[in-house]
């Protein structure tokens, strides 16, 4: 499994990903109560989130066609029969004292992703519960529950260790995460807890057959803390093994504001769950026709969306696989289409706008950037009310305020220039304020053509319109 | 009155459910010692005859429309106090009805309190409760058996003419039996669990108690329905248990096992279960010797899941949410102090044996084996119900013994559930019904069903007592 381009300091490392990602059902996973983020505490809590004495858990289907999705989507093994066990340990805001998880029969099983090309193999993805949430930051002396996210659906997708750096780690969590998004099934929301990752990190030589003892990182939220804790434990393991020491089985936690993990407790006090099949819940059985019904209203997944933008919109390759890296600019983009043109949208969400969502690190969704104000915008290139130029200034402008386009443009007097003896009016002025680069220029020296729109750009703040410039211009110095 | 005489009365106006009701409490009021409840509602249940009364109507026809019910404590019952006869749920409100309960409403019953028990269901004797023990109304110096004592006590006391109870391990048959009444523990999911206080999941079930057949039947038909809230309750043709009891199922093939002597059964069980034999006999049931040397490996795989499956349901008795809460600085010591405090010495007991037998190494000893061995005696029960009907043997080893017997042999009291066990651990259904009497105490048989067969069970019991009395006989 080595790769040589993967090693650090001859050291090969090893990683496997456990993603929890939360479903997007109505309700819980056991529960009719509704599942639903950021809503008070403890107002999305029925009986049977409570634990109370003598409830009993009903499986929600819901959950369990987007598991078998999931296994679609990952050309996986979509068990006949599975079975939902107890793991068993004391928690505040675990209410019955055990999860309901799957240990051995789990719903979906060996199944696959491609990153850039190679295989990351899946060894299973299993249905579970989410526990509640304690805080201890709100009163003094007192930690208080929400069980708001007690009993909402699970979904634990397991990778097989196949995984070789920090970088190919977060590539395999965004490809999860695009699958995820694509099928409906999770919104992906890292920061909101959504979707959260756990690593497990292991150094080899590349002629070791034997994997090396890993520790396990908890609860990491977003892609960049999954390379820094990688990252971080790397150096940690090398720095112990090169001392001749033994790394200890444990599992750690990543601190973000130190950049470093920590450890939480190691192998020796590890809890011990005592798993057992569940007896509130009788094996569930998979029906054909359920694998099938679930197959057959499978929403569209990236490459079938790649290959659909190229043959409407005459996209590239690139940009299309760019467009497509996030269903929610995919579809961003597709609605944009509908009211601008295609390929300039194409460009703009590419570019400027991809850059804007990176430097703030936000999701699309979050951002005051509308399908709405987006499409005017790029309306307003195309039909030359603004250049280029002064479209990035806009879109800065809609992307702080979410003002109205054409107010912006409007409000800060951006309009293009495209009035043609202003235009000339400027040229000329420019031409008999520079003799010496006229002649310059006329005598043979080209490049100075720039230096010329430049001089109209410069005294109309940008906004006289390029191609018009270009022709008066390209007019005037015959 | 048997159930039976009870219902005619109300629905011929004979009594009213008030006058019904009334009655129970001067009963309650005359067995005050025998310490049968742990709640009881006389202003409600008042309240509620009363409303049946002037709308006689509307519950004539229900089966057990009119007549005042007892519920075992571990049924939840909205705004009513449930406490499972332990210290843990001293205190604990539901917010919800069992489905049971819910059923019971539903059919026109009164619910006139809750019963006694062995704390979580948890004993054979009715000792373990954090409210004393129930004694038993034959004599007060002996146990009620359990853990639905209170249940049974009811009945044979002549408080109520039905009740529930719940049967784990024996938990409604053993209590029948050292009490001298009928009670029925059904296959496993016919009657739902939603609102049932767990002790072993795998195999709790509810059931009726009756002096006979017949009133078991009637409750039964209002106890059990199919439940979406219980994923384990299995969905079947429903069927009118009272009026099957007039069918006629024919000659029986009856099995019965070959050198059940040799089990430790007292002279009297013995006695009783032969005479049993030679009633069914004249009434042109064959017999058929089972073999079943493995009846006692049932046992050591019950006292590893029923444990096992209790450590975790139990678990949710913390001190955080509900339930008894102890002044604690942190939370291992809330969780530690609550819980030894909370529960008694039984119930700790199963925590343990129960969270040792689930533990890593250990599993595979015990917990797997267990379930092997549980397998082999379901899949015995199926294979002897290729070639019989019913399964016939005696219900306990011996009658109602004295409390505080087995205190000091802990083992000697999971010996007594030898004979019901069986039935649990296949999930099928058994009735206790009255067969005998010596030494002043009655004496109790068991018939085991195949699955679903409550029908079969219920008609076959209740043409035996058609033709004798041992049902018939009450304290003095």
């Amino acid at each position: 499994m080595a790769q040589n381009d993967t090693l650090i300091n001859g050291w090969q490392p090893v990683i496997g990903l456990e993603i929890h990602t939360q479903l997007l059902t109505n309700t819980k996973l056991f529960s009719p109560s509704i599942n639903k983020f950021g809503e008070e505490a403890n107002t999305l809590v029925d009986l049977i989130d409570m634990g109370l004495p003598g409830v009993l858990p009903v499986l929600n289907d819901g959950a369990v066609k987007q598991g078998i999705a999931f296994g679609l989507a990952t050309n996986a093994e979509i068990a006949k029969t599975m079975v939902f066990d107890r793991k068993n340990y004391f928690y505040p805001d675990l209410p019955k004292g055990y999860q309901i998880t799957q240990l051995h029969y789990p719903i979906v099983k060996n199944g696959s992703v491609d990153v850039d090309g190679k295989k990351i193999r899946i060894h299973q993805a299993h249905l579970e519960e989410d526990a509640g949430k304690s805080m201890h930051d709100i009163y003094d002396l007192e930690s208080v529950v929400d069980l708001n996210r007690s009993g909402i659906p699970l979904l634990e997708i397991v990778s097989e260790p196949d995984i070789s750096s920090s970088e190919e780690a977060v590539k395999y969590l965004k490809k999860i995460h695009q699958i995820i998004t694509y099928l409906d099934i999770s919104d992906g929301n890292m920061s909101q807890g959504s979707m959260r990752c756990d690593a497990n990190v292991s150094l080899m030589r590349p002629e070791d057959t034997k994997l090396g003892t890993r520790a396990e990182i908890k609860n990491i939220n977003s892609f960049k803390f999954v390379e820094k804790a990688i990252n971080f434990e790397i150096k940690r393991q090398i720095k112990i093994l090169e001392s001749g020491a033994k790394v200890e089985q444990e599992t750690r936690l990543y601190d973000s504001i130190k950049d470093e993990t920590r450890s939480m407790r190691t192998k020796e006090f590890a809890n011990d769950y005592r798993y057992f099949p569940c007896p509130d819940l009788v094996p569930y059985n998979i029906s054909e026709d359920l694998i099938k019904e679930v197959k057959d209203s499978l929403s569209e997944l990236p490459e079938e969306k790649q290959k659909r933008l190229i043959e409407t919109y005459n996209l590239n390759e690139y940009d299309a696989a760019v467009l497509c890296a996030e269903k929610s600019i995919a579809n961003f983009f597709e609605k944009v289409a509908e009211n601008a043109d295609a390929l300039l949208a194409a460009k703009w969400i590419i570019g400027d706008l991809n850059a804007l969502l990176n430097k703030n690190d936000i999701a699309l969704s979050e951002s005051k950037i509308t399908t709405a104000n987006f499409s005017v915008l790029i309306q307003k290139i195309s039909d030359n009310t603004i250049s280029g130029k002064i479209a990035k200034e806009v879109l800065e402008a809609i992307w702080e305020s979410g003002e109205d386009v054409a107010k912006i443009i409007e409000d800060k007097g951006l309009q293009q220039i495209s009035n043609e003896s202003e235009l000339e009016a400027i040229v000329d002025k420019i031409i008999d304020d520079n003799p010496s680069q006229v002649a310059a220029y006329k005598s043979g020296k080209d490049k100075l053509f720039g230096y010329f729109v430049g001089q109209v750009m410069k005294a109309t703040q940008g906004k006289a319109n390029p191609g018009l410039v270009n022709i008066i211009l390209k007019n005037k110095l015959i | 009155m048997t159930f039976k005489e009870t219902r005619a009365q109300f629905r011929a106006k004979k009594v009213s459910a008030k006058e019904l009701v009334q009655d129970s409490f001067k009963n309650i009021n005359k067995h005050e010692e025998l310490n049968i409840f742990i709640s009881k509602f006389e202003d409600d249940a008042i309240a509620h005859a009363e409303h049946i009364d002037n709308n006689f109507s509307d519950f004539k026809d229900l089966p057990i429309g009119g007549i005042p019910i007892a519920h075992k404590d571990i049924f939840c019952t909205k705004g009513k106090k449930t406490t499972c006869a332990s210290k843990m749920l001293e205190s604990f409100v539901p917010p919800y009805d069992s489905t049971v309960t819910r059923n019971c409403y539903e059919a026109g019953s009164i619910m006139i309190g809750k019963t006694n028990m062995d704390e979580f269901a948890m004993g054979s004797s009715n000792e373990t409760s954090f409210f004393g023990p129930v004694k038993n109304p034959w004599q007060k110096s002996l146990v009620p058996g359990g853990s639905s004592g209170g249940s049974a006590a009811c009945i044979a006391a002549g408080i109520t003419s039905i009740s529930t109870g719940t049967d784990t391990g024996g938990s409604i048959r053993q209590p029948a039996a050292l009490c001298g009444i009928t009670g029925l523990k059904p296959t496993y999911g016919l009657i739902s669990r939603w609102g049932m206080i767990a002790f072993c999941s795998s195999m709790d079930q509810a059931g009726p108690f009756a002096k006979d057949a017949f009133g078991c039947s009637a409750l039964l038909d209002a106890m059990s329905s199919f439940d979406t809230k219980d994923s384990t309750c299995t969905k079947r043709q429903d069927k009118n248990f009272e009026a099957s009891l007039v069918n006629d199922f024919g000659k029986l093939r009856i099995g019965v096992i070959k050198g059940i002597e040799d089990f430790g059964i007292s002279e009297s069980v013995l006695k009783a279960y032969e005479n049993t034999k030679d009633v069914l006999q004249q009434m042109g049931h064959s017999f058929h010797e089972l073999d079943f040397s493995e009846l006692s490996s049932g046992i050591c795989s019950y006292y590893v899941i029923a444990p096992a499956e209790c450590s975790s349901n139990l678990s949710r008795f913390d001190g955080v949410k509900y339930g008894h809460r102890a002044k604690a600085e942190n939370i291992n010591d809330l969780y530690l102090i609550s819980r030894s405090e909370g529960f008694g010495e039984e119930v700790q007991k199963r925590i343990l044996i129960g969270t040792y037998v689930l533990s890593a190494g250990f599993y595979d000893a015990y917990y797997r084996k267990a379930q092997r061995v549980r397998r082999m005696i379901k899949s015995k029960f199926d294979k002897f119900f290729e070639s019989v009907d019913l399964v016939f043997l005696p219900t306990t080893l011996d009658q109602a013994f004295k409390m505080n017997r087995e205190s000091s042999d802990p083992n000697k009291m999971y010996k007594e559930d030898l004979l019901t066990i069986p039935a649990n651990l296949a999930g099928l259904p058994a009735i206790s019904f009255p067969n005998g009497f010596s030494n002043n105490l009655p004496i109790g048989a068991q018939f085991i069903g195949n699955y679903f067969t409550e029908d079969l069970i219920l008609n076959t019991t209740n043409k035996f007592q058609e033709v004798t009395d041992w049902h018939k006989m009450t304290p003095s």
